[in-house]
């Protein structure tokens, strides 16, 4: 706690993930301060919202370039969607969209130097695998009924083996929203702690030395905004195909 | 900047986007059933499955041990579950069946419901 606040030279590569309360609200007898992790999430909302709403506002037949982008992205997802999910599952697309773009401009906006990541945060990535994950199953006794366990006997299995592998099946089933949400969290976590690690050597090794992590560190930057598409993509694909599970069970 | 006779460039166009096209829909139908296409992300993503289920069996065991009184029997039995769901976890995704909870590959069910994903992705297994 001895760096908390400010950038001096003993900061720890951990306190960039530091949760800091900006507004302290208390409701009944829970915590529910405005930080600044929630500023970034208000602030990634924000210009979702914006640059699809303001970006759409002419919605001109030859789009310029703000729409052009906006489109682009549109599609982008909207591909995704179609080639995992088909068309039945249609009016589930906007849940990955929402979700896509959430990740991807909060990982986005972690990048920009002494920003926060929120999706670093493990109880904001279970919180939306949980989100998919409760609402795929649901979505699976909403169209299947109780025909929906079948999904958890494997076909052509003898029923002897059925004590065994119904609850392989089901920790398997299980284990979805946990490696959806540690998948995400733990790319950010360690992608950028990795960063402040590797930023730390250059002043220690000074001018001549130091180029060395220096340019070690643009690669890595590079790699993170890889990383920051990559796991809002892997994300949003793997949430189609839960749903399409749901939707065409086996 | 490049003019060239319309009736060449329309058939050409066509052609290209023909090819676009199917190249688009086939490395899409074998991107996303095939992941050893980066190897560190790939590594990730089989060590996360793995350890995942692991510890949903773990945490399983130790909630049913603490709500009976059995420990550590529901630990030790869920423990194993927990490890053998991991390895299916993973032998899923190493048999390009991705993330379906079953023993079909994602292409193959999509044959039979009249799916429009292009086929063709049979490169994986």
């Amino acid at each position: 706690m001895a760096a908390s606040g400010d950038h001096g030279e003993g900061q720890s590569p951990l306190s960039q993930f530091e949760i800091k309360e900006i507004v302290p609200i208390k409701l009944g007898g829970l915590d529910v301060s405005f930080t600044n992790s929630s500023l970034v999430m208000v602030i990634a909302v924000a210009l979702t919202a914006s640059f699809f709403l303001l970006g759409m506002r002419r919605g001109a037949l030859v789009p310029g370039r703000w729409q052009s982008a906006a489109e682009i992205v549109y599609e982008f997802v909207a591909g995704l969607f179609r080639d995992t999910v088909g068309h039945e599952g249609r009016q589930y697309f906007p849940v990955v969209f929402t979700l896509f773009m959430f990740i991807l401009i909060g990982n986005m906006l972690g990048m920009i130097p002494f920003s926060f990541t929120f999706t670093s945060h493990i109880i904001v990535t279970f919180a939306m695998a949980a989100v998919v994950f409760i609402g795929v199953t649901v979505l699976g006794f909403a169209k299947h009924g109780l025909r929906f366990f079948s999904f958890f006997v494997p076909p052509g299995a003898p029923v002897i083996l059925w004590p065994l592998l119904i609850p392989i099946e089901v920790i398997s089933y299980l284990s979805r929203p946990v490696s959806l949400s540690v998948r995400l969290f733990a790319n950010m976590l360690a992608g950028h702690t990795l960063l402040k690690v590797i930023a730390g050597f250059v002043p220690l090794l000074g001018v001549a030395l130091g180029v060395l992590p220096l340019a070690l560190v643009v690669a890595l930057t590079g790699l993170e905004f890889l990383i920051a598409f990559l796991q809002a993509y892997v994300f949003a694909i793997l949430t189609c195909l839960y749903i399409h599970d749901a939707l065409h069970m086996h | 900047m490049s003019e060239e006779p319309p009736p060449r460039s329309r058939q050409d166009l066509d052609r290209r986007l023909r090819d676009a096209k199917a190249r688009r829909g086939g490395r899409k139908a074998d991107g996303q059933g095939d992941p050893r296409d980066g190897g560190l992300a790939f590594a990730v993503r089989i060590g996360v499955d793995l350890v995942a289920a692991l510890a949903v069996g773990v945490g399983i065991g130790v909630l049913l041990d603490r709500w009976l009184g059995t420990s550590p029997w529901f630990l030790l039995l869920f423990f194993v579950l927990g490890a053998a769901a991991g390895m299916l976890n993973v032998y899923r995704v190493m048999a390009g069946f991705g993330y379906t909870v079953g023993y079909r590959k994602p292409g193959q069910d999509a044959k039979q419901n009249q799916d429009s994903r292009p086929e063709g992705d049979s490169k994986d297994d």
